[in-house]
C-alpha cells in the first residue's frame, strides 16, 4: 500500500471501528423498561365470552362522538342503519373482528371453527407512541397509566402510527383537518367514575374493566380452573355488584396476550384460538421504546459526546480552513488564492 | 488549482423549462394536499403511515444533500485541502436538499398548521428521536445557508458581514459536520422503534451507524456525480483527477460499511431471510450488490482511471444508499394487517416536482453565483496554506 492508500484504507477502517463501540446485544443498550403504574387501570377481553354483538363498537362510537363507518362494498344493503366498521380507522377506535376456518362449526376452535377478537389500544406500560411523539401529544398518565392523545399538540407526523407495535393509532387521512384516532380508555368517563363504554355495555363480560392487579388475579382464577368448571364471569367493572354471567370455564389456549408483549400492556386477552390466528401481532417482550431511547440516550448522554465533538471539530476547522486573511498577508506567498 | 466563478450562461434552456414545468405540477398537487388532505393525494394507509414523501424527500433527499457534510469531513477534519474546489458545489446541493426536504416534511405533516409546536419548549419531548431530528434539521439548514452566504456576499459586496463571517466561519464549519452526524444517525435511530415491524434484514441496533456512514457515502457520490455531469455539460475543465483520488477514499469507506452490515447480519444469523425470494430479499441483494460494485470500481486502478466507470460507480453508490433507506423505511416493513402501499401518481409527481426544483435552483445558482471552479489558477494554493 502506498501512503495515500493506507490513509484511505484507515478512513474506511475507522468507520468500521467506530461502530465496534456499540454493543451488539440489543438488551445491553436498552434503557430500563418502565414499570406498571401502581393504580393502573386495565381491561380483560376474553374472546371465548364474546358473542360478536358489537354493542361495544356502537357504544364506543357514541361515547366518543364518532360517526358510523360503512365500507363502500357494504353500502348497498346497509345505508346508514348500523356501524359495520371492518378495521380501526380515523373514526373507529374499537372494532370486533372474526376468525373463520374451514366449516366454521364451533366457536373458539382453531380448525373448522370461529372466534371473535376485539382491537383497540392496549395502553402499553412502556408505550412506543409516547416515546416517539415529538411534541408530547401522546402522554401516559403516571397514576392510571391511560395513554391519552392531545390533538392541540399533535403536528400529524404519524410517527406514532408508524411506531405502535400493535397497529393501533390511526390518522384520519381523508379529512384535511384530520387527527389521530386512538382509544383513550374513555378517560372522560373514567374521570366521572364511570366504566369505559365498551365494558359498560358488554352483555357477557367479555370486555371487563378493572385495576390491572385485580384483573391479573381474575385471569389466574380462570386459567387455574379446569375446562367445564361452573364459573361466575363478572361483568362491567371487576368488583362491582352487577349480576355476573354464569357459565363454565372454556378451554383456553396457553398464554395471556398483553402480559409480556412490548414490555407489557394494561389490556389483556384470553382466547380459545392462538393469538396470531386472531390477528394479534406477534411482538417480543422487549419494549421497542426502551431500545430506541437507550441507543439515543447512550449517544446523547448529557450532550457530552456532541459537545466534545463540536469542540474538536471547531479546533480542526479553525486550523484547516483557508485563512480569511490569506489574500493579503505575506503568509500566502506565491500568488493569490 | 482553479477558482470559482459564475457560469454566466443562459438561464432559460429546454432543460430548465422542463424542470420548471415539473416543479409547477408538483406544487399544484402540494396545494391540493394542503386543501383536501393527505388522503386526496397520497396512497398512504394505516399500515404505511409514511410514504415516499418521508422516505425519498426527507430521508433520501437530505442524504443526497450530504455532499457538503462529506466534503467538510475530508477537507477540514482530515485536512485534505486539495479537495477544496469541490466544497462549494457540494454545499449548494446541500442547501437545496435540506431546504426542500424541510418543505416536504411540512407538506407531509398531517396537522401542518400546528407545526410550530415543535419550537415551543413546553411541547418538547426530548426522548423523541423525531424531536431531535426536527430541531437538528432546522439548525443544519440554517448552518448550510450561513456556510454558503459568502457566495452571496461576494456577489452583492457586503464587506462588513463577509469579514465577520470569514472570521467565525470555523464555528459553522464545525456545526456543519456535527449536525449531520447527529440527524443522519438519528434517521437510523428513528427506525429502531419498529422492532418486529421491520424485517431483520434491516432491523439492527447498528441502524444509526449504518445510516450516517451511508449518508456520508451518498454525499461523496453526489459530489462525484455532480462534478462529472456539470463539467461535461458545460464544457468545463474536467475534475476527473480529483474525483479519481476521492474515489479511493470512498471505496474504502464503502468496504467499511459493508463489513459492519454483514458482520451484523451474520452475527444475528438472519442471512437466510435473504433467500426467501420475496420482494424484500430481492431489494436486499440489489442494494448490497450496488454497494459492493461501487467498492470494486473505486478500488481498482482501471475503474478509477476510467471516467465512465467512476461515474457509473458514483451512480451505483447513490442508488444503493437510496435503496437502503427505502428498504429500511418502506419495503422492509411488516405492518400489522394486510396493508400494501405503492405511491399514487400525484404523490410521485410531488416528489418529482421537488427534485426538479432542486436541480433547477442548482442550475440557476451556478449560473448566477461563483460556485464552480472554472478558471485555472497558476499557483498551488494548498501548499501555501501549510506554511507557518
Ligand atoms: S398499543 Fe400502540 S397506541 Fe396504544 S399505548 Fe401501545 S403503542 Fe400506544
Ligand atoms: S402524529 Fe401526532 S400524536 Fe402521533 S407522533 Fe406525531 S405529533 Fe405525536
Ligand atoms: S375504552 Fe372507550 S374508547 Fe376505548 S375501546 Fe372501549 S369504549 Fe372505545
Amino acid at each position: 500500500m502506498t501512503d495515500v492508500d493506507r490513509r484511505d484504507f484507515l478512513m474506511g477502517a475507522g468507520f468500521a471501528a467506530a461502530g465496534a463501540a456499540v454493543p451488539t446485544e440489543a438488551a445491553a443498550i436498552a434503557r430500563p423498561p418502565k414499570e406498571m403504574p401502581p393504580q393502573a387501570v386495565g381491561m380483560l377481553y376474553d374472546s371465548t365470552l364474546c358473542i360478536g354483538c358489537k354493542a361495544c363498537v356502537a357504544a364506543c362510537k357514541a361515547a366518543n362522538n364518532m360517526p358510523v363507518d360503512i365500507p363502500e362494498h357494504l353500502s348497498d344493503w346497509n345505508e346508514t342503519t348500523w356501524d359495520s366498521a371492518e378495521d380501526l380507522s380515523g373514526h373507529t377506535l374499537n372494532v370486533i373482528k372474526v376468525y373463520r376456518n374451514g366449516t366454521v362449526e364451533q366457536k373458539d376452535r382453531e380448525i373448522d371453527g370461529f372466534a371473535f377478537i376485539k382491537r383497540h389500544c392496549l395502553h402499553c406500560v412502556d408505550p412506543s407512541c409516547v416515546s416517539v411523539c415529538p411534541v408530547g401529544a401522546m402522554k401516559k398518565d403516571p397514576v392510571t397509566g391511560i395513554v391519552s392523545y392531545d390533538p392541540d399538540a399533535c403536528i400529524g407526523c404519524r410517527y406514532c402510527v408508524y411506531g405502535c407495535p400493535f397497529g393501533v393509532p390511526q390518522f384520519d387521512l381523508n379529512n384535511p383537518f384530520g387527527k389521530i384516532a386512538k382509544c383513550e380508555f374513555c378517560r372522560h368517563l373514567q374521570k366521572d367514575g364511570k366504566v369505559p363504554a365498551c365494558c359498560d355495555v358488554c352483555p357477557t363480560g367479555a370486555s371487563l374493566f378493572g385495576p390491572v392487579k385485580d384483573l391479573e388475579q381474575e385471569i389466574e382464577r380462570r386459567l387455574a380452573a379446569p375446562a367445564g368448571t361452573p364459573y361466575r364471569f363478572p361483568r362491567g367493572k371487576l368488583g362491582e355488584d352487577r349480576p355476573p354471567n354464569v357459565g363454565t370455564i372454556p378451554s383456553y389456549i396457553k398464554g395471556i396476550y398483553g402480559e409480556h408483549e412490548a414490555g407489557g400492556t394494561q389490556v389483556r386477552y384470553l382466547a380459545g384460538v392462538p393469538f396470531p390466528k386472531l390477528g394479534l401481532p406477534t411482538v417480543g417482550p422487549q419494549s421497542p421504546a426502551s431500545l430506541a431511547e437507550g441507543v439515543q440516550h447512550t449517544i446523547y448522554y448529557w450532550l457530552i459526546a456532541p459537545l466534545v465533538a463540536f469542540a474538536g471539530l471547531a479546533f480542526l476547522a479553525r486550523r484547516n480552513a483557508p485563512r480569511p486573511d490569506a489574500d493579503n498577508t505575506p503568509k500566502s506567498q506565491g500568488g493569490r488564492s | 488549482m482553479s477558482i470559482a466563478a459564475p457560469l454566466r450562461r443562459n438561464l432559460v434552456t429546454p432543460t430548465t423549462l422542463v424542470l420548471a414545468a415539473l416543479a409547477v405540477i408538483g406544487f399544484l398537487f402540494i396545494g391540493m394536499r394542503l386543501i383536501y388532505g393527505l388522503g386526496a393525494v397520497t396512497n398512504l394507509n394505516s399500515g404505511y403511515s409514511w410514504g415516499i414523501w418521508v422516505a425519498i424527500d426527507i430521508f433520501i433527499g437530505t442524504a443526497l444533500g450530504c455532499g457538503g457534510f462529506s466534503m467538510a469531513i475530508l477537507v477540514y477534519v482530515f485536512n485534505r485541502g486539495e479537495y477544496h474546489p469541490l466544497v462549494r458545489p457540494a454545499l449548494l446541493g446541500g442547501l437545496f436538499g435540506y431546504t426542500l426536504g424541510g418543505m416536504a416534511a411540512f407538506t407531509d405533516l398531517g396537522r401542518y398548521w400546528q407545526a410550530y409546536n415543535i419550537l415551543l419548549p413546553w411541547h418538547w419531548q426530548p426522548n423523541s428521536i423525531m424531536f431531535e431530528i426536527a430541531l437538528c434539521l432546522l439548525a443544519y439548514t440554517a448552518v448550510v445557508w450561513i456556510e454558503f452566504a459568502p457566495v452571496f456576499l461576494e456577489r452583492w459586496r457586503f464587506p462588513a458581514i463577509k469579514h465577520f463571517l470569514d472570521r467565525w466561519m470555523f464555528v459553522f464549519i464545525a456545526l456543519g459536520v456535527l449536525l449531520p452526524f447527529m440527524h443522519q444517525s438519528s434517521f437510523g435511530s428513528a427506525v429502531l422503534v419498529m422492532g418486529t415491524k421491520l424485517s431483520p434484514l434491516w432491523f439492527t441496533v447498528w441502524l444509526p451507524l449504518l445510516f450516517v456512514v451511508s449518508a456520508i457515502l451518498m454525499g461523496y457520490g453526489v459530489v462525484m456525480f455532480e462534478a462529472t455531469v456539470v463539467s461535461n455539460s458545460f464544457g468545463l475543465p474536467s475534475e476527473h483527477a480529483l474525483i479519481s483520488k476521492l474515489s479511493r477514499v470512498v471505496g474504502w469507506v464503502t468496504v467499511g460499511w459493508l463489513v459492519i452490515r454483514w458482520a451484523d447480519l451474520l452475527d444475528r444469523g438472519v442471512v437466510s431471510l435473504a433467500f426467501a425470494g420475496d420482494l424484500k430479499s430481492w431489494t436486499f441483494w440489489i442494494e448490497n450488490a450496488l454497494f459492493a460494485g461501487t467498492a470494486v470500481v473505486f478500488l481498482t486502478p482501471a475503474g478509477r482511471a476510467s471516467q465512465r466507470a467512476s461515474f457509473l460507480g458514483a451512480v451505483a453508490l447513490l442508488v444503493a444508499g437510496a435503496l437502503y433507506r427505502l428498504d429500511a423505511l418502506i419495503i422492509g416493513l411488516r405492518p400489522v394487517g394486510n396493508w400494501i402501499y405503492f405511491p399514487s401518481l400525484p404523490e410521485l409527481m410531488v416528489t418529482i416536482g421537488i427534485i426538479a426544483l432542486e436541480i433547477l435552483l442548482y442550475l440557476v445558482f451556478i449560473k448566477m453565483f461563483a460556485v464552480l471552479p472554472v478558471a485555472e489558477e497558476s499557483s498551488p494554493r494548498t501548499a501555501d496554506r501549510r506554511l507557518p
